[in-house]
């Protein structure tokens, strides 16, 4: 079991590293930088350019040097905590992605705690109700919900939770508690305003962890074992409970590697459409205002938390499950 | 031995003279089964699948309303009627005041509302504009139109009364007909699944069968590549790489290369599903023995191997469809995907961006049903499509 966790952990080191090499070439793709624009900009403006600032940050953060060194200097910096400087904002990442790194963990936490909240007894149901009125339309809506774009789902939910609960709209809390320190209220309000954005990001999420639980029970039930301990007058309950459902429970783990990337990927645009102070509007403008350091960054951090995130639910998986063997990839 | 001989039995014996092939004949309908080819028992099985031919057909239809668009809409794509800014969706009535007129809709009373500064909008019932059916007149605004860019035309299957209107699904900021750019955006919406498709099919197709059919290193590093990119979430991804296409390519080139991002991004799944069936594949006698009579690579995959899995492919390739068209939808949404006078579904919602729009018209929510609809259908056709792909099961 050491040595299998050592290997994994080993394993993430040149996954991570490619992945920062993808990262880093798609950040430079772009043409020009983001000084190009800014100083057009300026420049349209008929604003003077503080030359000596620009080449001096320019330096400091080595756009004279060529790719190779840069990439280095910026993985280096990484390494050692720093993210790197945010043109836009003029100041260190870490201090801008900080607090909304931490949103975007309680929004993607909460959702997942959500999608197997609401998947497992739906899922269970409808294995066990197969074909009955109710797994039907569960189903269609499971389906429904795969389909429907999530922008436009929360679009509605907002105005659905403004229209009804008076809840202000956009952000994750009252503005009032926007300064505030972290209080009872101020949790309150976010749990409030939470429950639009979780909702709207977990249905699909759900949707597909409903089909596969149901799939998976369904397998489960019609074999031999089940059979025989319902001839023996095993309690239906306790012939549902006791090895089927403890079979068929292996997607919840192991779907966490699927579900984190989909989560995020919901999230961003979730957030962009409600205005979330996530990471999501974030990376967004960051793109498109070609804050290099700022968007890679981001897509750094949002790449090793799915990466760290598989491997939690590999070890999970492998702890939980004997039969996974933990052997090299040759028995796959 | 007490019977004497003659003495019937006691026991049933058939007259009939014993024919010693009975197990091995078949009934005509046994014999059209078993000697039925795969994808004949495919179809049977899919036929069987009700909802999935619904879909299926629905899918067709769809499809082929695409290369009719200008005769479907009422209006042109960029026609524009100032007088009707963000006018509400039209009903249809059969009777006026108790009199049946035939299908018919009501004239829009406008008024000016100077507290909340928009134009308010009401039924008159003084105007009467019955519609008109495959008309040629083109005696309104945005009845004439270029068929595909090469005809010039006026033909449409409904049209509104001679100086009315006809907006059955509203009309947007700039007074163009919702319903006209629904069906005109589902060109672009439905290609883009289609392309995206065909460019991540033969891309799976080609590295899961490398990987598959050699193993070893290739395998390896196939493997670690897919698990590099499926472990990006994949909107970011998109919305990184949408942001890198020049400002200065033309919308076209855009539409080509957010298509292109889309395939090329959507490839892993189905590399790994023909990896590990291509895995197990080529154990099997029948590809030992193609290779023992010197068949090349190219030849046992594309000729032995791929052939006994296409039906799965084909399968997983209708399922990956609409992650695709939700993808174009959301980036062009996001205003990262296509841009105007490109007209996808995607470009149409990017007008229904703020909850205003849902507040006061919610009718340019409408492209949401279209996407919705097809998304359901790819997912039920795809279903039966699974369930059919093993006919022998």
């Amino acid at each position: 079991m050491l040595s299998y966790v050592v290997r994994r952990i080993l394993m993430m080191i040149p996954t991570l590293l490619v992945i920062s090499v993808l990262v880093f070439i798609i950040i430079q793709l772009p043409p020009g930088d983001y000084f190009t624009t800014y100083m057009n900009e300026l420049q349209s403006q008929g604003e003077a350019i503080d030359k000596a600032k620009i080449e001096f940050i320019k330096q400091q953060y080595g756009f004279d040097k060529s790719m190779p060194e840069q990439y280095v200097t910026w993985v280096w910096g990484m390494l050692h905590g720093d993210f790197g400087y945010s043109f836009e904002y003029s100041l260190p990442v870490s201090e801008v992605v900080g607090d909304r790194l931490l949103l975007s963990f309680i929004v993607s936490f909460t959702t997942i705690m959500f999608t197997w909240i609401v998947a497992f007894p739906i899922g269970v149901y409808s294995a066990v109700r197969q074909y009955s009125v109710g797994d039907y339309s569960l189903t269609f809506l499971g389906f429904l919900g795969l389909a429907t774009p999530n922008f436009l789902l929360a679009l509605v939910l907002q105005w659905m939770a403004f229209s009804t609960f008076g809840t202000s709209i956009g952000g994750l809390m009252d503005p009032v508690y926007l300064e505030a320190d972290w209080s009872l209220d101020k949790m309150l309000s976010v749990l409030e305003h939470l429950w639009v954005p979780v909702l709207v990001i977990g249905t699909s999420g759900t949707a597909g962890m409903i089909r596969r639980l149901r799939a998976n029970l369904l397998d489960e039930l019609s074999k031999q074992y089940v059979i025989t301990a319902r001839a023996k007058g095993l309690p239906p309950g306790r012939a549902l409970m006791k090895y089927p459902l403890r079979m068929s429970l292996n997607p919840f783990i192991a779907d966490i590697g699927n579900l984190l990337p989909e989560v995020i990927s919901g999230a961003a645009i979730v957030s962009i459409v409600l205005s979330l102070p996530t990471t999501g509007p974030m990376l967004l403008t960051a793109l498109q205002s070609q804050d290099m350091y700022l968007a890679g960054s981001f897509l750094m951090c949002l790449a090793t938390l799915t990466v760290v995130g598989t491997l939690l639910s590999d070890l999970a998986l492998a702890m939980l499950d004997p039969r996974i063997r933990l052997g090299g990839d040759a028995n796959r | 031995m007490t019977e004497t001989v003659g003495t019937p039995n006691k026991h049933y014996v058939n007259k009939a003279p014993f024919d010693p092939d009975v197990a091995v004949t078949l009934t005509p309908e046994q014999e059209r089964y078993y000697m039925a080819s795969q994808w004949r028992l495919m179809w049977w099985k899919l036929k069987r699948h009700r909802l999935a031919v619904v879909s299926g057909a629905f899918l067709v239809a769809v499809y082929v309303s695409i290369l009719i668009s200008e005769f479907l809409a009422p209006y042109d794509l960029q026609a524009r009627h100032t007088d009707f800014l963000y006018a509400p969706p039209q009903s249809v009535h059969l009777f006026h005041e108790g009199d049946f007129v035939g299908p018919f809709v009501y004239g829009y009373k406008v008024s000016l509302d100077m507290e909340h500064l928009q134009w308010l909008y009401a039924d008159d019932p003084s105007k009467v504009q019955p519609l008109r059916f495959f008309c040629n007149s083109g005696d309104y605004k945005g009845s004439k139109y270029e068929f595909w860019g090469l005809l010039s035309g006026q033909f449409h299957f409904i049209c509104p009364a001679k100086g009315g209107q006809l907006f059955f699904l509203g009309t947007d900021r700039l007074g163009r007909d919702v319903l006209s750019r629904i069906l005109y955006g589902a060109r672009i919406s439905l290609t883009v699944g289609l392309i995206g498709i065909i460019i991540s099919f033969s891309m799976g197709l080609t590295i899961g069968g490398l990987a598959g059919y050699y193993g070893g290193m290739v395998d390896a590093v196939v493997q670690r590549i897919i698990e590099i990119i499926r472990s990006f979430p994949s909107l970011p991804l998109w919305m990184a790489l949408s942001a890198i296409l020049p400002v200065t390519w033309s919308p076209l080139l855009v539409f080509v290369g957010i298509t292109v991002i889309l395939g090329m991004l959507d490839w892993p799944g189905l590399a790994r599903a023909v990896r590990s069936k291509l895995l197990a594949l080529r154990e099997e006698d029948f590809c030992v023995a193609a290779q023992l009579m010197g068949a090349k690579p190219s030849r046992i995959i594309g000729r032995h191997l791929l052939p006994s899995f296409m039906s799965h492919l084909i399968a997983s390739a209708t399922l990956s469809i609409p992650s695709m068209i939700l993808g174009e939808t959301a980036l062009s949404f996001l205003g990262l995907g296509l841009r105007p006078p490109i007209t996808s579904w995607g470009v149409l919602l990017n007008e229904a961006q703020n909850i205003n729009v849902v507040a006061l018209y919610p009718w340019l929510m409408y492209p949401v049903v279209p996407v919705i609809l097809i998304v359901l259908a790819f997912q039920f056709l795809g279903d039966g499509l699974r369930d059919a792909a093993d006919p022998y099961k």
